[in-house]
């Protein structure tokens, strides 16, 4: 019992981290509307970057921006922060790219829900 | 304890953005998701990440998202609402192991778990001597990381070549019975063209 208290105290934040994550991935395999899907992308997308940047952060930790003087401050660890600045930016590349598909098969079928997609590619 | 509060909060939107029917609302609640997830960033000391999740989740996408709402359809078919019993499998499935491998992470805020041991005292000593800006995910993201950067925007001019490859060519605008001549007749333009090129005809021969 005292050691599950101590993990949440501890591990919080992995814990809503994985929490999210299962949104996401829900969202994005239950939902049949194209839209909602892509929502669900980033949700899953903001938990993985979520992950990465707690994993940075150092208790009574500062910004890593160096101050002139300071001498004894905690910095908390950059090289998350560059390699989720990346994943943001990849990940509007993907959402857009996905939307812009999302409006062509609108074109296509004059539907954005799959069911009804894959009701006509059966027909057809 | 403030960053208790906004996981709370990102849960809850979360939430409302998978009960939402209406896919405008949606849009909107991905949007504050994308603010509240800035927020905690700015708490956890990554303010880089922060301003740049502003601007690009809580700005960009969501008027991506408006734009093919406004595109496509506002609203999604009604039925019945149920839980899909193998998505919800598969996730509770992933949610189980990843908790389990949480189990024996260094807890959060630890100084000396593994990732802050390696690499990062390099940068953080001597970043400021060897390249120079006093902001340390700068010289990071532009010199030594400076590659990644390279193939990010690689990255991000595939996705803008294959959305105008995807939208793009007027024929497929007028397919979708957009007008993009904005109701200006093109012959008629011309022809006011060139009655004007007949009215200033230069002298031939002159170049």
């Amino acid at each position: 019992m005292e050691t599950i208290v101590s993990n949440f105290l501890g591990l919080y934040n992995y814990w809503a981290v994985v929490v999210l994550m299962m949104m996401g991935l829900y969202v994005l395999t239950a939902e049949r509307n194209l839209v909602k899907k892509v929502i669900g992308l980033n949700i899953f997308q903001m938990s993985v970057i979520m992950f990465y940047i707690s994993m940075a952060k150092i208790k009574d930790g500062t910004a890593p921006i160096i101050v002139d003087g300071a001498r004894d401050t905690v910095y908390s660890n950059p090289l998350p922060h560059v390699l989720m600045l990346t994943a943001i930016v990849v990940g509007i590349g993907t959402t857009a790219l996905a939307l812009a598909l999302v409006v062509r098969i609108h074109e296509e079928f004059g539907t954005i829900e799959e069911d009804e997609i894959q009701e006509q590619e059966g027909r057809g | 304890m403030i960053d208790i509060l906004l996981f709370a909060f990102l849960m809850l939107t979360a939430l409302g953005i998978l009960r939402l029917r209406d896919l405008f609302a949606a849009a909107m609640l991905s949007s504050l998701f994308s603010l509240l997830a800035a927020s905690l960033f700015m708490v956890m000391d990554a303010v880089d990440v922060a301003f740049t999740e502003a601007a690009v989740g809580a700005g960009i996408s969501t008027i991506l998202m408006l734009a093919t709402l406004a595109i496509t359809k506002r609203q999604e078919k009604a039925r019945k609402r149920q839980l899909r019993p193998g998505p919800a499998l598969l996730v509770l499935a992933c949610g189980a192991m990843l908790i389990y491998g949480t189990l024996d992470m260094p807890h959060f805020g630890t100084a000396d778990a593994p990732v802050h041991t390696y690499l990062a005292p390099r940068y953080l000593e001597v970043s400021p001597i060897e390249v120079g800006p006093p902001n340390i995910v700068t010289s990071v993201l532009a010199s030594y990381r400076g590659y990644d950067t390279f193939g990010e925007t690689t990255v991000v001019f595939a996705a803008a070549v294959g959305v105008l490859l995807l939208l793009g060519g007027r024929r497929r605008f007028r397919d979708a019975g957009w007008d993009i001549t904005m109701g200006v007749d093109l012959r008629e333009v011309q022809e006011i063209v060139a009655r004007r090129q007949e009215g200033l005809k230069l002298p031939e021969g002159d170049p």
